[in-house]
């Protein structure tokens, strides 16, 4: 077979792995800045962090494999990407890295300020996550101020940190946080019970309405400030996909309005889905577009491993991905009650 | 200082600071799964206490392996672009299929294990807490191959300006990464059954549940004495590998600066680096050397002369590191052998002397660990990939010296806190000892 088949399946995989990724700690980085406004005392607290606690680890490692994929199928995209945007990456490893230990510590030690310091850890620590991932998703949508000869194998980046806080950058910040609020919230609704899980519901309804006018500002200026909808134009089938994002999003109201959460969650895990696959199939075939310069984009034709390495990692991911997927479903069944302040009281193991 | 300065130092201290977390993971997950195991099989409510007192100190040390492992995957892109670039073709499907074979089933299963005791059956947690310690086991293999690729590269060729995989099975059955593999494995295990004695005799000099502990002390001595014997074989297998492939490391672990056959091994040496002798050889074992690295009494050895200095890793700290790690290894297997003898007699816990002693040997396999890792990534400089890529052509372009001075900072103020709290809490709860009830759990999972 042609490698570019192989690019594409690498390239609809990617897309995959980060789109699944943020669906998945989408909630947890939702449940986790909101615990304080949830919340309203320490058991409840307790209760929020405990139904992420089993769960947050597995749905992190889809990072770490979306991360590894990249450097596997795409080595020069990997490298370009990780090393031009040093600084963001740092402050979000930071977070990432203080976020995983506040749930291990908090419960650690009895003592109310201990705990306080970790609670403030777990809000900045979610908060900044879902923000950076939007910024640079804005950006790589956006293209990035890099020039690469690949021929005389020779890059250059001269982007700043400040340069990514660009309008366009923050806008998808501030959509990335408004959906993993609604996604938390409706998680904290139907993994809780009685006041908190009515709170739950009751903060994403109220959420709603901004993340939809956000939605709505995000796709509009999408067109003055990137390339995304060219694809769109060329292929116009491939509009279903938007439309099921905005579709589901639609339905997220419509079923949180007739307290139906666990619908309403689900259909706010298409739409983080959809707006992710939006984005990456306007992207096609760039991984990162450069914005000063055509020649210069970072393509799956010119920027992925060899023929062979990509047939390996087909052969390893059409095993791994579905066993994988297959166990993470039985373990979302055997959690799948939900968490009472009881069961956090009596249990020495609980977090 | 500059960038690749920079970067080394920040990857060094990431990576140890890694490492101080990971061998625990790998011994003491397994240990906890056999204890849970005996626990299955006999009903014994002893080894129910036991893996739950001994798991929560796998799992405080846990957290601190997870958030740190994801420094490491990020840094590769990071601070060594120009490497992930040049050799992400081979090096990047190792990465990759750690994190989907080995670091999903370890971190779900963990999950399962920590908050599954009162939701599924005994047979299922069992299997649980196997499929953890046995993933994180597979992560460590992986990941080493990897590392081996950059000591020993196999199955490339150089194309379209980079290395590209031509032979993936040659990736996967490097020997020299399987030797790694074993060395570091059994490391790991023999660290956690050194913690497991240690935690024991501090209880037991306080005569604080005597049963429980010198059950945990015999138990762990066994597993420290076997490992500590197997890390020094696969560590000698090393040596003879190394001989072979890496001929500037080999000299630089021996000092050693004239070719010469026949070599001896001097028991006291310490080594001159300016004026290219060793100042102190004394105690020489006569042709000791060669016979090590290539069983052959007679063999030439490649002393750091046959080589421009500019090629030499820097022999004084991987000289001192692996005398010091091999002087360990050597005390581990004594200790280990003591406590066997000691702790099947009636009297050991009037030992006080020795079990002191245990507890004071909690740090050596810690920093014989760190040791390792010292030798065996400082005596491949000046290379990152032996033989193929030097390490001051692989760091990223776009960075700036700031840039990694800040995050240096960064990672050390934040490591060093996140440290201090993780030791902190180990050191609380291996104090606070066992809970003395766990009927909650024998009672529903008896229903289960
Ligand atoms: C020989 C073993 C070994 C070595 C040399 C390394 N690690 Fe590690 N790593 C582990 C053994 C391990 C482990 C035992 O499997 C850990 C420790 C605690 C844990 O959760 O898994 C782990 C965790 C861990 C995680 C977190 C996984 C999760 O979220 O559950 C990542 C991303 C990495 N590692 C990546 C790396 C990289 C990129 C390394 C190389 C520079 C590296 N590790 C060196
Ligand atoms: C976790 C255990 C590890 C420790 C403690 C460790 C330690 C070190 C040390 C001390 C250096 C030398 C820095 C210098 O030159 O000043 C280094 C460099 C490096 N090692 Fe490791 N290492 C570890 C694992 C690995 C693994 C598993 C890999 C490969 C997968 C690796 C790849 C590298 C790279 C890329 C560098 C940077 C370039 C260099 O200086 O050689 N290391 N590491
Ligand atoms: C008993 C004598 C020992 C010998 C002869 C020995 C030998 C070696 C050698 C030659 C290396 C370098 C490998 C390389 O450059 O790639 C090494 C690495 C290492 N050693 Fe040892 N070692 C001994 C004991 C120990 C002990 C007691 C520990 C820890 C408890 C330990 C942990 C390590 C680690 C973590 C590494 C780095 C990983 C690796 O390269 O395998 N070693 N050892």
């Amino acid at each position: 077979m042609d490698i570019s088949v192989f690019q594409i399946t690498w390239f609809v995989l990617w897309g995959v792995l980060w789109a699944v990724y943020f669906m998945l700690d989408g909630f947890v980085l939702g449940t986790g800045f909101l615990a304080g406004f949830l919340a309203r005392n320490d058991t409840e607290k307790r209760v929020l962090i405990n139904a992420v606690g089993p769960v947050w680890d597995g749905n992190e490692v889809w990072l770490v494999t979306a991360g590894g994929a990249t450097f596997a199928a795409f080595p020069t995209t990997y490298a370009l990407m990780f090393s031009n945007l040093y600084s963001a990456l740092i402050l979000l490893l930071f977070a990432l890295i203080v976020r995983g230990v506040s749930f291990e510590f908090r419960g650690k030690i009895d003592n109310s300020t201990w705990k306080k310091a970790w609670d403030s850890a777990i809000i900045v620590s979610s908060f900044l996550p879902a923000l950076l991932f939007g910024v640079a998703f804005g950006n790589i949508f956006k293209g990035i101020p890099m020039r690469n000869d690949f021929a005389a194998i020779n890059f250059s980046y001269d982007g700043t940190l400040i340069g990514l806080l660009n309008p366009y950058g923050l806008l998808t910040g501030i959509l990335f946080v408004l959906l993993f609020a609604v996604h938390g919230s409706l998680y904290a609704a139907i993994k809780t019970t009685g006041d908190l899980s009515k709170r739950g519901a009751d903060l994403a309804n109220k959420l709603w309405l901004p993340l939809l006018v956000v939605a709505v500002a995000f796709l509009g200026y999408t067109y003055p400030a990137t390339k995304l909808y060219g694809n769109y134009l060329e292929t116009p089938v491939l509009l279903i996909i938007p439309l099921i994002a905005v579709g589901s999003l639609l339905l997220v109201k419509v079923f949180v309005s007739r307290g139906s959460c666990h619908k309403a969650f689900l259909f706010s895990c298409l739409t983080i889905l959809f707006v992710v696959f939006t984005g990456v199939t306007g992207l096609f075939p760039n991984l990162i577009p450069s914005n000063i310069d055509p020649a210069s984009n970072l393509t799956i034709f010119n920027s992925s491993s060899s023929l062979l390495t990509l047939k390996i990692m087909t052969v390893v991911a059409a095993i791994c991905v579905p066993t994988v997927i297959c166990y993470k479903i039985w373990v979302y069944r055997i959690f799948r009650a939900r968490v009472t302040n009881e069961d956090v009281l009596g249990d020495s193991e609980a977090y | 200082m500059s960038v690749v300065t920079l970067s080394q130092l920040q990857f060094a201290a990431t990576g140890m600071f890694h490492w101080i977390f990971v061998p625990l993971t790998l011994g003491l997950s397994i240990m906890t799964a056999w204890m849970e195991t005996k626990y299955v099989t006999t009903g014994d409510e002893t080894w129910l206490r036991m893996t739950k007192f001994w798991g929560k100190l796998f799992l405080i040390n846990f957290a601190l392996g997870v958030v740190t492992g994801i420094t490491m995957e990020f840094q590769f892109g990071m601070n060594w672009s120009e490497y992930s670039r040049y050799v992400g073709d081979i090096f990047g499907a190792p990465l990759a299929i750690e994190a989907t074979l080995a670091f999903f089933l370890e971190s779900v299963f963990i999950g399962v294990w920590i908050f599954g005791w009162n939701k599924i059956s005994k047979k299922t947690h069992l299997v649980s807490i196997w499929l953890a310690s046995g993933a994180t086991n597979v992560s460590a293999l992986i990941i080493l191959l990897a590392n081996a690729w950059m000591q020993k590269p196999v199955g490339y060729v150089i194309r379209n300006g980079r290395a590209e995989m031509n032979d993936f099975m040659a990736v996967l059955t490097n020997d020299y990464g399987w030797i790694k593999f074993v060395h570091t494995l059994l490391s790991g295990y023999a660290l956690a059954a050194f913690l497991i004695m240690g935690v024991s005799a501090w209880h037991l000099l306080r005569k604080n549940e005597n049963d429980f502990f010198v059950r945990s002390f015999r138990m762990a001595a066994v597993w420290a004495f076997v490992a500590s014997i197997g890390v020094g074989i696969t560590g000698d297998m090393h040596a003879v590998e190394i001989a072979r492939v890496q001929p500037t490391k080999f000299a630089a672990m021996e000092s050693q600066w004239e070719t010469k056959r026949g070599v001896g091994m001097n028991l006291l040496l310490f080594p001159n680096v300016s004026r290219e002798c060793n100042s102190i050889e004394e105690i020489c074992v006569p042709n000791a050397l060669s016979l090590l690295a290539f069983h052959d009494p007679n063999a030439e050895i490649k002393g750091l002369k046959s080589f421009p200095p500019e090629l030499r890793p820097p022999v004084l700290p991987v000289y001192l590191s692996f005398r010091s790690m091999a002087g360990l290894g050597t005390l581990m297997i004594l200790l280990s052998l003591a406590g066997i003898i000691l702790s099947r007699r009636q009297r050991f816990i009037e030992y006080r002397t020795f079990l002191t002693l245990m507890v004071c040997a909690i740090p050596a396999p810690y920093l014989a660990e760190q040791l390792g890792w010292l030798v065996a990534e400082l005596g491949r400089q000046p290379w990152i990939v032996y033989g193929v890529l030097k390490t001051s052509d692989a760091v990223s372009k776009s960075i700036t010296s700031t840039q990694v001075i800040l995050s240096l900072i960064g990672f050390t103020v934040l490591y060093g806190m996140l440290g201090a709290i993780d030791i902190f809490l180990l050191v609380k709860y291996a104090k606070k000892g066992p809970d003395t009830d766990v009927s909650s759990i024998i009672n529903v999972q008896g229903r289960g």
